[in-house]
């Protein structure tokens, strides 16, 4: 790649020279245009999962993910065109049909701003799944997750280099786990909490966080910890 | 839900990485911490102690008064817990500390004194208490714990540089091509650190070399793992060396210009063939030459190392050797390359830089060289002690001899962390006053006559240093518990009333309002930090000094064009070996060393949730050594040395070698160091931690 090409396109009627290499939401970010985006991190590597950063490239049949979508020369491109508000729209209601959505501040936000119809999939089933608590530092609500992997992610190429964290099931049963399901303190987890650090929603998230919410004190925590402990060391 | 909290942003008060970390407070708690993403040095990575092991701060046992021993005066003086205190006011308290410290001080002179400032600390509050130490009291015997980690580090890179710091910064490790780590557990020392390693490794295709006794983590990692024997560094990289030589891999250009002392050195490489290092360290030759001509060959390597090279009786002679390596290979004053002793505490750069040494102001600046005394002298306004202080070890052996009568210990924990403590803990009993600041009661706390409760990292403003020279902000997030005051206030307090005892009121100068103010003194008498103030640090997030001006952009790596001593020093080395070998009676090498989720002395770590998931002390040991002891992982085992004896539960692990046992020195009731040896390197005065014997016994 030639290092200092540089690539003209109109984005949203505004001319924009940027080099070659660039991605559409690179582009539009160096003109203060704010494209949503869901799964994507400044820490973790763009994968085009969520759909959500999605533009409309005139000429083109779909639309592009513009998160992972080089610039061309020429380009032009609509960041909020009818098409891409209703992709996005559905994406969300679609989202929040199969998965608690209550506690993510981005995505509460963002389906405001695109007027989600929360019955929109009436017949859609919630993935339920219990709460994990079995470490001394964060908990595991799955219930919250939208599979964006920011936390495998983390824990393995773009932060961490830990691997303790992988995908387990298909479809509908897609899931975050460890490798061979086994419970956090029993893989090669060294607790850094990076993945919490990018959860995008509540599904992991801090310990001490989680009791408070549960309306417990800073004493009582602390309590709660010793009991832990001690019921710990008898059955040892 | 989040309304009430606020985001304040700061410095992990952990290791040397330094950190940067948004603390999220509510009620005036730090419910949670996360990692700027855009902010060096570690860019939204956090490690386990940085992510969840802040709680400490807010533990019920703070310190939240000053305390007064109930026995004040009873001789010998004996450790005892919080119920031997009395609570006194903020004047009694520093009242008694000045008449008693003053008292001392005027009857057998300040070097009748000695005093322990802090790696905890900020670089402001380490200014302050040298200032204190130096002007009012006239002595110079004012060190703390980084004697005992890199101690030997910077007296081997002053021989050879005449620098100590890390010469390379952080930022630059991702890019990296060949790294060379030696002991150095980096990812659970510098577990921030190491993630940038590995990401050299695994994302950018660059070579890693590591030397250690101990198959550490990062050996996962890495391309050649020499696993040389406990002691035997300085033969492992005199070997390297020697392959380097005698394959044609130095940089003449780099030797030509750059560097001396090659004539002497040459002919001492002679006898460190690959095949006589083999036989001392058990280190394959062909490995040798296979990782020699790795380094030697790279368009940039770097090395970076920890306590597994400076703990140790010939800790300068190791330090020398790795850099005896960069300079023959001209690895060294390029991004990428570089000498980098990974620095163990949050600001033990800083206290080092601040003054907190026996032997130089702030900067390095010598206190035996008359121009710079001069210029201290005429800043502060009294004459000053020319003759180089005592440091923390020459400062037991003086209490022992009655030369030393006060202690002044500012948040540090000399009774876990010295080495031998059955002997430092009764040369303690002996002494007429101790005067003990800190946020806990700890094991040093148990022998103060006056206790004065300090502020934690969260609670105040100032300044850290990191291990890479980057000084970074601390901010006041919450309120402090009770009375507990600031170091810098309390030093300051304290210095006026003792220089009313002494009669020296309005001498020295103690008419700070703020940490800044205390900053800009230090940064006008300190060449290197002139460029450098709070407000410069806040709006660039942290300055790498040397910054000598204002317009100056900081130095991320070093020696580019020269060394501060001229040219580099290639040095000869002769191989000691280790100060107590194993025998018959004491079978087994002892290592002490650090695991993830403790810190140090335990002070901070053992009272977060941290000490839920490493509860109590673990001995490793190889399951060989494990089938003869006939003990399993869970098993206790009682742990003799010549000094004292210790029981633990064991860890059956490969991870130690054959032959050697490590112990984490977290633990008070396991204390490591009741077994060390106080052996001393006889420049640094380093004592080992990494080499003593020992016999292990199923109890």
């Amino acid at each position: 790649m030639a290092k200092d090409k540089t690539i003209q396109l109109t984005i949203d009627g505004k001319e924009c020279r940027v080099p070659e290499g660039t991605t559409l939401l690179e582009a539009a970010r160096s003109l203060d245009i704010n494209i949503p985006v869901i799964c994507l991190h400044e820490a973790t590597t763009s994968e085009g999962l969520c759909r959500q950063c999605v533009v409309e490239v005139e000429g083109w049949g779909r639309l592009a993910p513009s998160c992972i979508t080089p610039v061309e020369e020429g380009q032009v491109v609509l960041t909020e065109s009818e098409r891409v508000i209703r992709t996005r729209r559905t994406i969300l209601e679609m989202l929040n049909a199969s998965v608690d959505l209550s506690q993510s501040d981005v995505l509460q936000a963002q389906m405001e701003r695109y007027e989600v119809d929360p019955n929109r999939f009436p017949g859609a089933k919630k993935r339920e799944r219990e709460i994990l608590d079995d470490n001394p530092f964060y908990i595991r609500d799955y219930s919250q997750c939208i599979l964006c992997w920011r936390c495998v992610q983390a824990c393995a190429d773009d932060m961490q280099y830990t691997y303790a964290l992988a995908i387990g099931g298909r479809g509908h049963d897609s899931h975050i786990t460890t490798f061979f399901d086994v419970p956090v303190p029993e893989s090669t987890c060294v607790f850094c909490g990076n993945c919490v650090g990018v959860c995008p929603t509540n599904a992991l998230q801090g310990k001490t966080e989680y009791l408070l919410e549960k309306g417990l004190q800073h004493n009582e925590i602390r309590a709660r910890r010793r009991q832990e402990r001690q019921d710990k060391r008898r059955s040892s | 839900m989040n309304e009430m909290a606020k985001t304040v942003r700061s410095t992990c008060p952990y290791c040397g990485v330094g950190c940067q970390v948004d603390l999220i407070i509510k009620e005036n708690h730090i419910t949670r911490v996360e990692a700027p993403f855009d902010v060096a040095p570690n860019y939204g990575r956090l490690c386990t102690k940085g992510r969840y092991g802040m709680d400490y701060v807010s533990h019920p046992s703070r310190l939240t008064y000053p305390m007064i021993r109930k026995d004040l005066g009873a001789k010998p003086r004996k450790p005892v817990d919080i119920s031997g205190f009395r609570r006194a006011s903020w004047d009694e308290a520093l009242d008694l500390a000045a008449e008693k410290l003053a008292g001392i001080a005027r009857e057998n002179g300040g070097d009748a004194l000695g005093t322990f400032c802090s790696a905890k600390a900020t670089n402001e509050d380490n200014y302050l208490f040298q200032k204190f130490i130096r002007g009012v009291f006239g002595t110079n015997n004012v060190d703390h714990c980084s004697r005992l980690c890199h101690a030997a580090s910077v007296a081997g890179l002053q021989i050879t540089l005449g620098s100590s710091a890390m010469s390379n910064s952080i930022a630059e490790m991702k890019d990296l091509e060949v790294l060379l780590v030696t002991g150095s557990n980096t990812s659970e020392t510098h577990p921030v650190i190491s993630t940038f390693m590995r990401e050299a490794v695994v994302k950018n295709g660059a070579k890693l070399i590591v030397a250690d006794p101990r198959q550490i983590e990062m050996t996962q990692f890495a391309d050649y793992y020499l696993q040389h024997k406990a002691g035997t560094d300085v033969v492992l990289f005199q070997a390297l060396a020697h392959v380097i030589v005698k394959e044609g891999l130095v940089d003449q250009d780099f030797l030509d210009n750059r560097v001396e002392g090659l004539d002497e050195y040459l002919p001492s490489l002679e006898s460190y063939t690959p095949e006589y290092a083999e036989a001392i360290c058990g280190v394959p030759a062909e490995q040798i030459r296979q990782a020699a001509r790795l380094y030697g060959s790279a368009g940039a390597a770097a090395i970076y190392w920890g306590m597994g090279i400076s703990q140790s009786v010939h800790g300068t002679d190791n330090a020398i050797s790795l850099a005896n390596l960069a300079l023959l290979t001209g690895n060294i004053g390029r991004p990428g390359t570089g000498l980098n002793p990974l620095r163990g505490q949050n600001n033990v750069q800083g206290c080092s830089d601040s003054g907190g040494l026996p032997n130089v102001y702030p900067g390095y600046q010598l206190v035996s060289d008359p121009e710079l005394r001069q210029k201290f002298e005429k800043y502060w306004g009294v004459e000053l002690n020319p003759e180089p202080g005592l440091t923390t070890m020459e400062m037991v052996d003086a209490a022992e001899k009655g030369v030393i009568q006060g202690y002044y210990v500012m948040g540090e924990n000399p009774m876990m962390s010295e080495p031998d403590l059955l002997h430092a803990r009764h040369v303690m009993e002996e002494l007429d006053f101790v005067l003990y600041q800190d946020i806990f009661m700890n094991e040093t706390g148990e022998y103060a006559d006056v206790i004065l409760p300090a502020v934690s990292f969260a609670e105040k403003e100032g300044t850290f240093t990191n291990s890479d020279r980057r000084v970074q902000l601390i901010r006041e997030a919450i309120l402090p518990p009770g009375e507990a005051r600031a170091d810098w206030d309390i030093i300051q307090d304290l210095a006026l009333r003792v220089e009313v005892e002494l009669g020296k009121e309005g001498s020295v100068g103690f008419k700070f309002e703020n940490p800044a103010q205390i900053w800009d003194e230090m940064a006008e008498l300190t060449p290197p930090f002139q460029g450098i103030t709070h407000e410069r640090v806040e709006r660039e997030d942290g300055v790498h000094w040397p910054c000598p001006k204002p317009d100056n952009p900081g130095t991320p790596y070093l020696f580019t064009e020269s060394f501060p001593r001229g040219k580099g020093k290639l040095t000869p080395l002769e191989y000691r070996p280790s100060a107590e070998l194993p025998d018959k009676e004491y079978p087994y090498i002892l290592s002490t060393g650090r695991v993830l989720y403790h810190w140090h002395g335990g002070t901070m770590t053992r009272r977060s949730k941290l000490d839920d998931i490493y509860p109590e002390a673990l001995v490793e040991i190889h399951p060989e050594d494990a089938l003869n002891i006939k003990v399993a992982s869970d098993d206790w085992v009682k742990l003799r040395s010549r000094r004292g004896e210790i029981e633990v539960k064991v860890l059956v692990t490969e991870r130690s070698p054959q032959g050697l046992v490590f112990l984490p020195f977290h633990f008070a009731e396991a204390a490591a160091n009741i077994l060390t040896l106080d052996a001393r390197d006889p420049q640094a005065k380093i004592p080992d931690y990494k080499v003593c014997a020992v016999a292990v016994e199923k109890r």
